[in-house]
């Protein structure tokens, strides 16, 4: 039989290489979203909970789904730590995403203090996820603090601008030996696709989906592309000419040798 | 006066878990922080505001 094609981060299996972003969209459309990406895991925010709050988000994931709490609005690391323990607090496992940032213009995030947080979540149980600014060093570190996963920008939060990072990216896919999550900026399902192709483990998107026509439809896109991307990594790529062509036909002219 | 989410409130000596239950706090929703420490849920059914507290009632919403 042939071998199924998952990646582990912490000691939980994944079949399912898209992480589904949960912003900026109606708690229904999330359930629709979750069904037809076929996510396995979505990340979260916490925040002050208005009181008399009819619905809770929660109500709307399928229980088999894994929660990534994020920590946004952390400003360093003992603030990131502290939002991660309220998280695991509510109840909803030990996976966080780290999410630091000193920037409101840019959100762009703090690779030192993402560091230093890294660090104290795994000690304290958790299974660390950390969204970084893609740098070499500062992966090599989260790799050394414990990190299940590494997940470098594509570009800047929200822009949808694509994979402005890509060779810095391929850095990280070439030299850690943890998963590479390529997370934020991914607009558009091609530009998953090319992640994956690449070598990424897995694609996190919100506001690509946030910002669609229609979200669940753009879930399923982004699912189609996601798959098609890994199974061409998979198969390895054809290579590039660096000049000339190269006929696919026989070298023959039509009827003549 | 007791501060909760930011907001002053006139709790101090009532109960958390009567607060919770009068504003439609679910448990099972909710982590809250007590003067910059987690506070566990089995504390919840024994634990008085006072004077001066600084607590904050969190949840997941929408994120990225």
């Amino acid at each position: 039989m042939e071998k199924k094609d998952t990646f582990l981060l912490g000691e939980k299996e994944f079949s399912s290489r898209f992480i589904l972003g949960s912003g900026k969209y109606s708690m229904k459309l999330i359930e629709a979203a979750v069904k037809n990406a076929e996510a396995q895991m979505i990340t979260l925010a916490v925040r002050r909970m208005n009181t008399n709050q009819q619905e809770n988000i929660i109500d709307y994931i399928p229980e088999d789904v894994t929660l990534l709490p994020n920590t946004s609005g952390a400003r360093d690391a003992k603030e990131a730590v502290y939002i991660a323990k309220m998280a695991r607090e509510i109840g909803c496992g030990n996976f966080v995403k780290v999410e630091i940032m000193r920037d409101s213009k840019y959100l762009l995030p703090d690779n030192t203090e993402t560091v230093k947080a890294t660090e104290m979540l795994v000690k304290e149980g958790f299974v660390v996820l950390p969204y970084m600014y893609p740098d070499l060093y500062t992966a090599r570190d989260l790799a050394n603090a414990g990190a299940a996963a590494v997940m470098p920008l594509a570009s800047p939060i929200g822009s949808n601008k694509g994979l402005a990072t890509k060779d810095f990216i391929q850095i990280l896919i070439d030299e850690i030996d943890l998963p590479i999550i390529v997370d934020a900026g991914i607009g558009k399902p091609s530009e998953a696709c090319a992640a994956m192709e690449m070598g990424a483990a897995a694609i996190m998107a919100n506001t690509a989906l946030a910002t669609a026509g229609d979200i669940p439809a753009m879930a399923e896109a982004f699912k189609h592309a996601i798959i098609a991307g890994r199974n061409a990594y998979l198969a390895g790529l054809g290579r590039v000419l660096e000049r000339g062509a190269q006929a696919s036909d026989p070298l023959t002219g039509f009827l003549r040798d | 006066m007791v501060q909760i989410n930011g907001e002053a409130q006139d709790a101090a000596g009532m109960r958390l878990e009567d607060y919770l239950k009068e504003n439609g706090y679910v448990s099972d929703h909710i982590a809250i922080g007590w003067n910059e420490e987690i506070l566990p849920k089995e504390e919840y059914a024994t634990k008085i505001f006072r004077d001066g507290d600084v607590v904050e009632i969190v949840g997941f919403v929408g994120g990225g």
